[in-house]
């Protein structure tokens, strides 16, 4: 027990050094990975000119689909975003350097947390460029200055729980390929069975349920409530109480995951 | 107490049983070798005395530091490098030894003068601000073992240092290894080659199949061996059964052939004095000799009298449980 106790201790003394270390570690690695950066870049423009200029002519929301688009597709963005965690965490586990880290007295939880941390903040970047893009092209903010300002910051906050589920998901599986396939099923059912490229209302009666009760529905309506106007609210309420939810669930079962694979 | 203790450990995966009651102890500033085939499970060992997995049975101390309860302070005395270690492709040489000093929890100037004073440690000052996916298998295994000494570890656990180098990297890499043993630091070395024990360790432990097998000096080892042995190489290829015959003659045992050298060697007792006769004896059956060489016995030799098996020959056994060492 007293053991238990001093390893505790140890952990939670390092573990916000450690995590800005290994924070640190993954931005320099994304910086010198400019394939990586101009996927996680270029893959969300070109989903932004493809939905607005082909599919948007066909969906009707009862006002500009720009508009109605932009708030969606970030947070389709920032979510796709997380599945680099997944791939980052399954790339060093195969490549053995954990076992240097392991090897060393830092935070364990470090490695989960920097990861986590150093992939949040290129999202940062992502969110950024893709309003400008957005702009560019005709998407205005009508939900006044607050909302417009407290938007972008919502949108990487969402991201949060779904970095620890792909973290989860990444140790489990242990290598590159099987993170991207994993992801893949992960994130495309949630980010398309939900309010961010079509109203639910247009949906069959039956998924309606489905996708209202969808978390990253109620990402998108809060995103799209905070730079349309609207009720901002319930929406965040509600995003909040999954985003808190499944990180009080994941972020532990990922540190678990990640001891057990290294 | 010794720095490195390891009292009865046994480790299985399944049923695969990758140590079986191994104890050893390492006096401080002493240099064990751990030679054995791949798959012998000398991995595992380093890996249980560097914290990384728990045994199944037994227990060990590092530093006077209990492996599984005690993981942090040991963590804290030891540097872990070789095939289970690793460095970041995508950083430089110079920000992989600073992100371990980091993780040592030294502070950032420490960190940043530590890792200047090990690139030109270990001839790497050049290429210390290029990503490591540039650099050679040699400088790749230099910067490992740099990034093991970052905080200057008491205890120091090389696993398999020098596998897959060139011979011309080899020896740098053993030079700087003899170099830090006079530094006072303990370290417990595996290695595949009979040479590398023989060239780094104070004593060595043989292992195989997950039991240690002999103890002893280099010198101790090659005893047990039991003999010397006598090599002739003559000119004509129908010269070489003669040859045997006029071996037989001085060994109880078989002499061993090997055709594309015509070269017969046989073990002999007393070697040197036996020598003058074997020349004579050669010379009246009318064998024109190319090459007459008298040698002492190599861990190679070690290893077949020890186990009945080269140690290229256990290699493919190991393959097969390969998940004891890899």
């Amino acid at each position: 027990m007293t053991e238990l106790v001093a390893n505790l201790r140890g952990e939670a003394r390092w573990l916000v050094q450690d995590t800005i270390t290994m924070s640190w570690r993954n931005l320099v690695i994304t910086t010198r990975t400019p394939e990586l950066l101009t996927f996680v870049t270029i893959q969300p423009i070109m989903f932004v000119l493809l939905f607005v200029y082909v599919f948007g002519g066909a969906i009707q929301t009862g006002g500009s689909y720009t508009d109605f688009l932009m708030p969606g597709i970030i947070i389709q963005t920032v979510l796709f975003g997380t599945s680099q965690t997944a791939v980052g965490l399954a790339d060093d586990l195969s490549k053995g350097i954990v076992d240097r880290y392991r090897s060393l007295p830092m935070a364990r939880s470090a490695v989960i947390a920097g990861r986590v941390v150093g992939d949040m903040a290129r999202n940062v970047l992502v969110v950024f460029v893709m309003l400008a893009v957005g702009l560019a092209i005709g998407f205005r903010f009508h939900g006044g200055v607050a909302g417009a300002i407290a938007m972008p910051f919502y949108a990487i906050f969402f991201s949060l729980a779904f970095h620890f589920v792909m973290a989860y998901f990444g140790a489990r599986v242990g290598t590159v390929e099987s993170a991207n396939v994993v992801t893949f099923l992960v994130i495309f059912p949630i980010t398309f069975l939900s309010s961010a490229f079509v109203p639910v209302e247009t949906m069959p009666g039956w998924l309606q349920p489905v996708a209202e009760n969808n978390p990253m529905t109620y990402g998108v309506d809060t995103a799209r409530a905070m730079s349309q106007g609207g009720e901002v609210a319930e929406n965040l309420l509600f995003s909040i109480a999954w985003i808190v939810g499944i990180t009080v669930v994941f972020a532990p079962l990922a540190v678990y995951q990640y001891r057990k694979a290294s | 107490m010794a720095t490195i203790e390891v009292e009865n450990i046994s480790k299985n995966y399944g049923k695969i049983e990758a140590l079986k009651n191994v104890s050893l102890t390492v006096e401080q500033g002493a240099v064990l070798g751990m030679l054995g085939p791949n798959g012998a499970g000398k991995t595992t060992l380093v890996k249980i005395l560097s914290s990384l997995i728990k045994p199944t049975a037994g227990r060990a101390s590092v530093a006077g530091f209990d492996v599984v309860n005690e993981t942090r302070q040991v963590r804290s005395n030891i540097g872990l490098a070789g095939q289970s270690a690793a460095v970041d492709e995508n950083l430089t040489g110079r920000e992989n030894l600073y992100l371990v000093a980091r993780l040592y929890h030294l502070d950032k100037d420490t960190s940043r003068r530590r890792a200047g004073e090990l690139l030109e440690q270990f001839n790497l000052v050049e290429s210390g601000d290029r990503a490591v996916k540039t650099y050679s298998g040699g400088m790749r295994r230099r910067l490992d073992l740099g990034a093991s000494l970052v905080a200057e570890p008491p205890v120091l656990f090389l696993d398999e240092p020098t596998t897959g180098l060139d011979p011309r990297s080899r020896n740098e890499l053993w030079d700087v290894i003899r170099s830090l043993v006079q530094g006072g630091t303990t370290v417990l070395l595996t290695t595949q080659y009979l040479e590398e024990a023989d060239q780094l360790a104070d004593s060595i432990s043989v292992i195989d199949q997950g039991s240690l097998i002999a103890q002893g000096t280099a010198s101790e080892l090659k005893q047990r061996a039991g003999s010397e042995f006598i090599s002739v190489q003559s000119q004509e290829l129908d010269q070489v059964s003669k040859t045997v015959g006029v071996m037989r003659r001085f060994s109880t045992e078989e002499p061993t052939v090997t055709q594309h050298d015509r070269r017969v060697t046989v073990s002999v007792t007393d070697g040197s004095a036996l020598l003058a006769s074997v020349v004579r004896e050669l010379d009246a059956e009318g064998v024109a000799v190319t090459d007459l060489s008298m040698r002492q016995p190599t861990l190679d030799d070690v290893f077949l009298a020890l186990t009945g098996r080269t140690a290229v020959e256990s290699e493919t056994d190991g393959s097969e449980d390969g998940a004891a060492d890899d």
